[in-house]
């Protein structure tokens, strides 16, 4: 007997289907047989970490009703450095650049507590990353504390700030 | 031993070592993602980018030292090695099936031992994976610990002081790690007890895989445990977790095995006597039912009733039976009827040879 789809190789497989209590078989060859069950396994919903991922930034970012597409991508915030914008990162579940996590901040931190139960780092810190990355930290809230000196007329405190920061850029160069 | 010799050899060095526990913990592995600093993450990479990545892990991997003495590290791109020779190295679990997708910025260093290996411009810049015989979390730890900090030596690494060590997918953010422990439960499957053990995992926040890929049956009864959480808790914390969940299915694969040697010693004995019969003597099998006899066949000689064949043999069976590991030993593309042929021939070899030796 040869295979009912082909019609060129001899049926080695009988496929039984039973849809609605409605049995059919037919006969197959291998290959065909291999397709079919392929193609049948590959029309399943696929669920990966990915897409679940994603459905589950969409309702953080965006709320459960309004799908990002409906959101003008112009107001829309944009990662400064790799220039990604959130629902890319939906879309897609993965981040641009290290800069995104700080561009999405505020809105990453409740998905980043619903996944892990946590949204700060307790574990290993790396010898030199590490270092620079306190050393960039500390210099982000001198500059803040400096523009406040500023605004509040405190030029002394201020040349000071200023001072601190030139010195922890220059620590920053050397290393 | 080099890449074309690991590309040819089934077995792996560390399928030797027996480990602790390795009658039902095959494996433990732990993997790290890693990030470079400036430069987007490896999905938005362009090709000269791609090739800078690469060059940079090159270079602070010939830097590290100490680890040397291990054995020497072996750069290849992805783009070096045929789709057969690419497939191999997942079959062998060096790498993982994504740095097939997009190969051509992807590339692999890989010890000598086939212990370590770093992939390159996989989702995340690097992804530092050790992978050792039995319970060995604790040592896994400590030898990727040490690579790790001898490539930050040569690297800067995307770091955050709040959020740890920066990945491209959120699920990894922080530690970056993912510590895993395969187990060998036919013991729990047999006394349908696997459903309920595989629930209560699931409420502990881990993560259950059958052998190869996301979300396959489980073949040959192997099965995967990881942790899924990795910001908020330190990498010693979520190793000593999952160590203690590992012991946890140890004793009830244990327990289990009793039962069935009390309650159905004979038919046992036949099961592991029958699927080494076949494994010996068959010349047509699909890697499913391999798979299936492989795991009796194992369970015959953890149990005492097949003796002199070591166990780790069925380890380095289970890579020889796969299809792109066939087609190379083959030296053509082989169809499924030739691959089913061509499996058998090669296990019968085997047998043939360790019951001589």
């Amino acid at each position: 007997m040869e295979c009912e789809r082909c019609h060129q190789h001899p049926a080695t497989v009988y496929l039984t289907e039973i849809i609605n209590n409605t049995k059919k078989t037919i006969r197959l060859c291998e290959n065909c047989a291999r397709k079919i069950q392929a193609e049948s396994f590959s029309q399943m919903p696929q669920m990966n970490l990915h897409s679940f991922l994603s459905s589950l930034l969409n309702n953080e970012f965006f709320g459960s009703a309004a799908s990002p597409a409906q959101e003008d991508i112009s107001e829309q915030t944009r990662c400064s450095s790799c220039g990604i914008t959130e629902s890319m990162f939906i879309e897609q579940g993965l981040l641009g650049c290290g800069a995104c996590y700080r561009s999405f901040g505020g809105r990453l931190e409740p998905v980043l507590r619903r996944i892990h139960g946590a949204a700060r780092h307790t574990g290993k810190v790396p010898e030199r990353s590490g270092g620079k990355a306190r050393i960039i930290n500390k210099i982000d809230n001198l500059k803040n504390m400096l523009k406040e000196a500023i605004s509040r007329e405190e030029f002394e405190q201020a040349a000071l700030l200023r001072d601190e920061i030139r010195g922890l850029e220059n620590d920053l160069k050397k290393e | 031993m080099s890449l074309k010799q690991i590309l040819k050899d089934a077995h792996s060095p560390w399928m030797d070592d027996q480990g602790r526990e390795s009658d039902i913990i095959i494996s433990s592995r732990i993997r790290i993602a890693r990030n470079l600093a400036n430069l987007p993450f490896p999905h938005l990479l362009s090709f000269e980018q791609a090739d800078q990545v690469i060059s940079l892990v090159k270079d602070a991997i010939r830097k590290n030292s100490p680890l040397e003495k291990k054995g020497d590290f072996e750069l290849t791109r992805m783009t070096d090695l045929s789709p057969v020779e690419r497939q191999i190295l997942v079959e062998k679990h060096l790498i993982s099936p994504d740095l097939l997708e997009d190969f051509q910025k992807k590339a692999v260093a890989i010890r000598e031992d086939e212990i370590l290996s770093v992939m390159i411009n996989e989702e995340d810049h690097l992804r530092l994976q050790c992978l050792m015989a039995g319970l060995n979390l604790d040592e896994a730890w400590s030898i990727i610990n040490l690579l790790d900090d001898e490539l930050e030596a040569g690297l800067d690494y995307s770091f955050d002081e709040h959020l740890g060590y920066l990945t491209a997918c959120p699920t990894n953010v922080g530690t970056g790690i993912r510590a895993s422990v395969m187990l060998h439960l036919p013991g729990l499957v047999k006394i349908n007890q696997i459903k309920s053990v595989l629930f209560t995992i699931n409420k502990l926040g881990l993560a259950v895989r059958g052998l190869y890929g996301e979300g396959t049956e489980a073949s040959g009864n192997l099965f995967q445990f990881s942790n899924q959480i990795t910001l908020g808790q330190t990498e010693e914390d979520i190793i000593t977790n999952l160590i203690s969940v590992a012991r946890q299915l140890l004793n009830q694969e244990r327990a289990a095995r009793e039962v069935l040697l009390k309650q159905r010693r004979e038919q046992m004995e036949d099961r592991s006597g029958r699927a080494y019969g076949l494994l010996k003597h068959a010349h047509l099998m699909s890697s499913d039912e391999v798979m299936q006899l492989l795991s009796d066949f194992r369970l015959g000689i953890d149990l005492g009733f097949i003796k002199n064949i070591p166990a780790n043999l069925v380890s380095e069976l289970i890579v020889l039976t796969k299809p792109a590991f066939l087609n190379k030993q083959a030296g053509k593309d082989l169809t499924p009827f030739e691959c089913d042929l061509y499996r058998m021939k090669m296990i019968r070899e085997k047998l043939a040879q360790v019951e001589q030796a």
